[in-house]
Formats: C-alpha cells, structure tokens, sequence
C-alpha cells in the first residue's frame, strides 16, 4: 500500500484516512462484543477466554493502523500490571470460597432483576472469568509490545541517510504511528 | 500460562443440574501448596520493577507452603488410612477437582517445597539472574505451583495441566539469559516436551474413550475391565510419556544437554524435582490404574539396569560438572525405577526413600556445583585443582551429598541403595542386584574423581589460580547458606533414617492397596 511512497523515516505521519476511521468505530464495538462473550460465557458460548481474545483481536486493529507505538499507549496501566491482576484475580477466586467455609473453586449465583437488562443471574465464577480476560489481554498487549516492532524499520533508523523504502513495503507502518 | 487457566475453567462443571454441590468436611490445606504460588506469582508480576517486594513475596509464599506441607504430612500420617481427599468446586468426584494427598504425595510435597525454597534463597544470593530479570519470581512461583500440583492431583488431566504448568515455567527458567547455548538446548527442550505433551494427551484421550473418565479413582476401577491388550498398551504408553520427563533409557537423551546450560539455581531445582515429578507420576500411575498383569515389572526392570549403567557411564565420560551431575540424574533414577519395577512393598518402599534422598542429595551437589563455580571462574575438572586448600568450606559441602550418593554408609544414600538391594534380594531377581551393586561402585569412582580433580592436587590453570588464592573472590553468604541448609537436610536424613524409612514403608503400604485410594476419592463426598 506504501510501496509507490518515500516511506522514509523523517517523512511526516502517512495514515490511511479510511482504515484509521473505521477502525476507531470498531475498536470500540468489538472491546463491548468482548465484554459481552465475557459475561455471556457461563451459559452461552464465550467466557473469558474467548472474550480476552475478542478484545486482543481489537488490540491487533490497533497495532495495524498505528504500529506497536499505538498498542503500547492502548492502556494507561503497563500491560504486566493486567497480565498480574487477572492472574491474582482469577487465583484469588480459588481462595475466597476456602475463606466463607466452601471447597476451594465453588461458586455460588445471585439472581435479580435490573431495571435494563431484565433478569439477570450473577455467578461468582465470572470473578474467575475477568481473570481469565485479563490474562489474555495482557498477554497480548505484551506479545505485540515484545514482537511488534519492524526489524527492518529499526535497522534502517539507525541509518537515516539510506532510507530508501523501496524494499520494505511496510517499512512506513511504525513511524506513522510515532506522534499520536 | 493463560492456557493452563483456561484449562482450569474448562475444568469447572457449569451444568448446575447435574450433581449437587457436595458439602461435606474439607482440608483447607491440600489446595494451598498450588493456590498460594499462584496468588504470590501474580503479585510478583505486579511487583515486577522491584526486586524486594518480589522477594519478600516469593520467600513468603514458599515458607507459607512448607508449612502447610509439614502440617499436612502430619495430618495424613495420623489419619486411619492415611490420605486426605477434597473435591475442588464442591462438586462430586468423578466431576469435581479431585485434589488427594496419601503420605507419598504429603512426602514429595514437604520434600519439593523445602527445596524451592532453598534454590530460591540460593538464588538471591546468588545475585545473578533472578537480579536481571523481572520474569524470574513471577516464573519460579508458577514452577512451584505446577509441581505441587502434580503431587495432589488426583485426575489424569490435571496432572497434564499441572505438568504443562511446569513446562511452560522451565522453558523460561531454561533459557533466562538468552544466550545462544541456552536457546539452542532450550530449543530441543521445548520440542522433545511438546512430543511427551503430545503423547500424553493422545494416551489422555484413548483412555477416555476406553474408559469415559479421566479421574485416577475411576480409572483405577474401570481399567481392569478393558481387555488386556488395551491396557499394557496404556501401561505402555503411560511408561514412555512420563519415562520422557523422568529421562528413562533411552529417552534422556536431552537432559544432559539441556541442564547444564541454565543458570546455575535453576539447573539445581530441574535436577532436584523436575525428573522425580516424572518418576512420581510413573509410581503413581503404574500402582494405581493398572492391575497386576498390565504392570510393566520385567520390562521396567531392563529399563532401570539400563539407565543406570548409560548414566554412570555419561558422567565418566565428561569433564564439565554440570554435565557429569547430569549425566548422573539419569544413573540414578534407574534405581527409582529398579525399585517399583519390583512390585513388593520393600521395593516400592526403597524407591520413595530413594526419590527423597536422592531430590536432597542431588539439589546439594547442583548448589555446591555452582558455589564451586562462583569461586573458581570454571566448572571444568581440568582446569580447577586444589580447593581443599583455597575453599575448605566448600569441599566439606561437597563431601556429604558426594559421599551419601556414592552409598557410603551412614549416610542416607547407604539407607536407600541397601534397601533397594535387600528387596531385589528377597525376590532373586539376581541381574539387577548385580548391576545396581557395579553402578553403585562406578558412582563412587565419578565422584573420587570430582573429588580428586577439583578439591586435590594443584591448579595448573593461571586464570583459576589467581581466583582462587586467598582474599581474591569471596562467596556470597546468602548461597552458601541456602547449601548449607540443603546439606544440613541431607544429613538428618541420615539421622532419622528409621522413621524416614517406616514413613516410605507405610506409604508403599497404602500404594499397593489403591482401594483405600478409590474409596476416598468417590466416597469422600456422599
């Protein structure tokens, strides 16, 4: 898509309008369809496997308009602080039931009804679902801030003078990223 | 990680018609030893820019759990039939976590944790790699909570999570550093542990759909009832999966390969525990799923003379520490082998007694190995020379486990290789006696010559000369201490041999009856 551009590093920010457009709808509407597989999950397909997944596919959006640039500033919290929490949370989960006396792992249900979404059942074993969610997002978070970046862009950095962006066609996806 | 918990949420019954929730007693404490290192690795990698914090936790949750263990030990032994069941989510065995500790599993729990946490202040001392990397508390909490695991599961695709828990965790400890070594073995590591895992969950799925469960209690009761070629073909199976982790003739190849070249605490606890998990689940699957003739016991047998010989003759070969105590992991689990292959209550005794001296033991040397190391500049027995002299500290660390695994009487490793032997005696099985009696004598003459060439004589390399003269290179306190520990735990094993051993002999006793097993698992909550 950039190979008839100079993509050289010290051009200015090159971004594809409609890709970025459209992809600031979607991040958003698939970050609520995660959540949604994540509350959905124990009865429905979903939980927070497939929910932190949903979400880390949106975190994969982010990284194709902006580089690893834009999915290191996705969260304000560093991604091993979620990787941790959803670990601790989850982990944590096993524990509780041992403390109000049950086997460790058991969960118990809370039904109500809210003014919104009806009838609504709370299980505890969704604590151990946001957990799951966490993990898997953080992973992912930590997987593109780790592999993300464009060898080949980081090479040719170091050389500004060669930056020739013939033989890189994606060489122009990082530094597009670097003021936002 | 996230794979073994995903596992675990799979693993939670969600039809809420199928059983009620069991209610009955439950022992807080037989899930913490896996619980508590999670909670604490999860700290830990919030913690993660700040090495203190992470050590207080690590430290904190590893003593926690050893005294939980130690409690437990307790608990079990006093207990009528000796072992303590509790079904996680409250749900009724064959659907529930089983999670079961009979005094072998309270045994090898007491024991692993004692050594985590010694490697672990070993490693803080060592001011080495746990230094570096923020990866290494949060990785070595989720290694402890994945061998724990393994000891009180008491379903057979648990112990798949509990043993991927492990892998995933070493593959990290293994190649911490990233140096091109450590990546290549790490690299035929991972593979030669992606083909078990692989076996594994083949022989998983097989038995499942021989059998229609995965619970060992189940299992234990529908596996007679297969024909009898199924079953030696899961024996088999069973044998060469966890043979593969335990590094059985000929499947070690890669364990001496792949130990040497991680940091020095990390190679110690592999050698320790990681092998002895695969001979765990090798006793606790053969003794409790399969009845008498589905039991490997001459095959077994040929397979231990061979270890032990292919062992011993590997560390004779080499000239690096790290390789020869590697290559002599695999010498000894022969006898392990050598020890259950009997069947009997003496020979199954013998091999428990073996595992836990032998997980001391072996854990000692791995830390003298890397003290000798820190002083010298070198693990090559050609170039370090005279060590009595510049380090005698050292060398008396080095004599104690040396000597105990050599079988030296009175030290522990005499305790356990006589047992053995006694109880190869009792059933003339001759061939075997005879090689363990040899190997015994070459391991002996592997560690005279560790002895001889690191400690006597004189140092010829300039390099290691001048680290060795007096006030050149000190050894910090903190890992001499952590070995001095793990000698000092070697050495009451010589001391209370007699109770250690009558503590094996009643938990071989309840090993050959798994219908207190089965009982306590199904019948623990109705």
């Amino acid at each position: 898509m950039s190979a008839d551009m100079p993509a050289a590093p010290s051009a200015g920010p090159q971004r594809l309008v409609i890709l970025d457009q459209s992809i600031k709808v979607l991040y958003q509407s698939i970050l609520v369809l995660s959540l949604y597989f994540l509350f959905a999950g124990h009865n429905l397909p979903g939980g927070g496997f497939v929910g932190g997944l949903t979400a880390g596919a949106a975190v994969s959006l982010r990284y194709v308009s902006g580089g690893a640039a834009a999915v290191r500033t996705t969260f304000r919290v560093p991604s091993h602080v979620i990787l941790g929490l959803g670990l601790g949370v989850a982990a944590g989960t096993a524990f509780l039931p041992i403390a109000l006396g049950g086997a460790v792992l058991e969960h118990g249900e809370y039904e109500t009804n809210l003014p919104v979404f009806g009838d609504v059942k709370f299980v505890s074993a969704l604590a151990f679902d946001v957990g799951v969610y966490l993990v898997v997002v953080g992973l992912v978070l930590m997987a593109f801030a780790a592999f993300g970046d464009d060898l080949g862009q980081l090479a040719q950095s170091d050389e500004p003078g060669d930056g020739a962006g013939a033989d890189q066609p994606d060489a122009g996806r990082d530094d597009r990223s670097s003021p936002a | 990680m996230s794979g073994a918990l995903a596992t675990l949420a799979m693993a939670l019954p969600t039809a809420d018609d199928v059983v009620a929730p069991g209610s009955g007693s439950f022992d807080v404490l037989i899930p913490l030893p896996v619980i508590v290192p999670l909670v604490a690795a999860a700290l830990s990698i919030v913690a993660a820019g700040h090495r203190p914090t992470q050590r207080v936790i690590g430290l904190g949750a590893l003593l926690t759990v050893v005294v939980g263990n130690i409690v437990l030990l307790a608990r079990v032994d006093d207990a009528p039939d000796g072992i303590a069941a509790s079904q996680g989510g409250g749900w009724k065995a064959p659907l529930g976590i089983s999670l079961v500790v009979d005094r072998f599993a309270a045994i090898m729990l007491v024991v692993s944790s004692l050594m985590l946490i010694s490697v672990l202040v070993y490693a803080i001392g060592q001011q080495a790699e746990e230094r570096r990397f923020a990866a290494f508390h949060p990785v070595y909490l989720v290694l402890a909570a994945g061998v724990s695991a393994s000891f009180v599961t008491g379903d057979l695709f648990n112990l798949f999570v509990a043993f991927e828990m492990m892998l995933v965790a070493s593959y990290v400890l293994l190649t911490l550093g990233g140096r091109a070594g450590q990546v290549r073995s790490g690299m035929s590591y991972v593979v030669i542990s992606l083909i078990a895992s692989t076996f594994f969950i083949t022989a998983l799925a097989l038995i499942y759909s021989a059998t229609g469960t995965v619970n060992m209690a189940e299992l234990s009761e529908r596996i007679p009832e297969l024909p009898s070629g199924v079953r030696t073909g899961f024996s088999l199976l069973l044998i060469v999966v966890f043979g593969i982790k335990a590094g059985l003739f000929p499947l070690f190849f890669w364990l001496p390969d792949s130990y040497p070249t991680a940091p020095n605490a990390v190679t110690a606890i592999f050698a320790g525990l990681l092998t002895k998990v695969g001979v765990y689940a090798i006793i606790r699957t053969q003794l409790l799923l399969f009845p008498d003739d589905a039991r490997q016991g001459t095959l077994l047998l040929i397979i231990a003379g061979l270890t032990m010989v292919t062992g011993v003759l590997g560390a004779l070969a080499n000239d690096d520490l790290q390789r020869i105590l590697s290559f002599h992991i695999i010498s000894h689990i022969g006898y392990m082998i050598f020890g259950l292959a009997l069947f009997t209550l003496a020979g199954i005794a013998g091999a428990i007694f073996y595992v836990v001296h032998h997980i001391i033991v072996k854990t000692a040397l791995f830390l003298v190995a890397g003290l000798i190391e820190r002083k010298a500049g070198s693990d090559r027995l050609s170039r370090i020379g005279g060590m009595v002299r510049s380090a005698p500290m050292i060398a008396v660390l080095f004599a104690f486990p040396a000597l105990s695994i050599a079988g030296l009487p009175p030290f522990s490793g005499f305790v356990a290789k006589f047992a053995l032997v006694d109880a190869g005696v009792l059933v003339e099985q001759w061939p075997i006696v005879a090689v363990s009696l040899v190997v015994s004598l070459l391991t002996m003459y592997v560690m005279g010559r560790i002895w001889s060439n690191v400690f006597w004589g004189t140092c010829e390399d300039e390099a290691v000369a001048e680290r060795l003269a007096p006030g050149r290179t000190s050894v910090p306190l903190l890992m001499t201490g952590a070995t001095v520990a793990v000698v000092v735990a070697s050495l009451a094993m010589m001391v209370f041999a007699g109770p250690m051993y009558d503590l094996a002999e009643r938990a071989a006793a309840d090993l050959l009856v798994p219908q207190i097993y089965v009982r306590h698992v199904l019948g623990a909550s109705s």
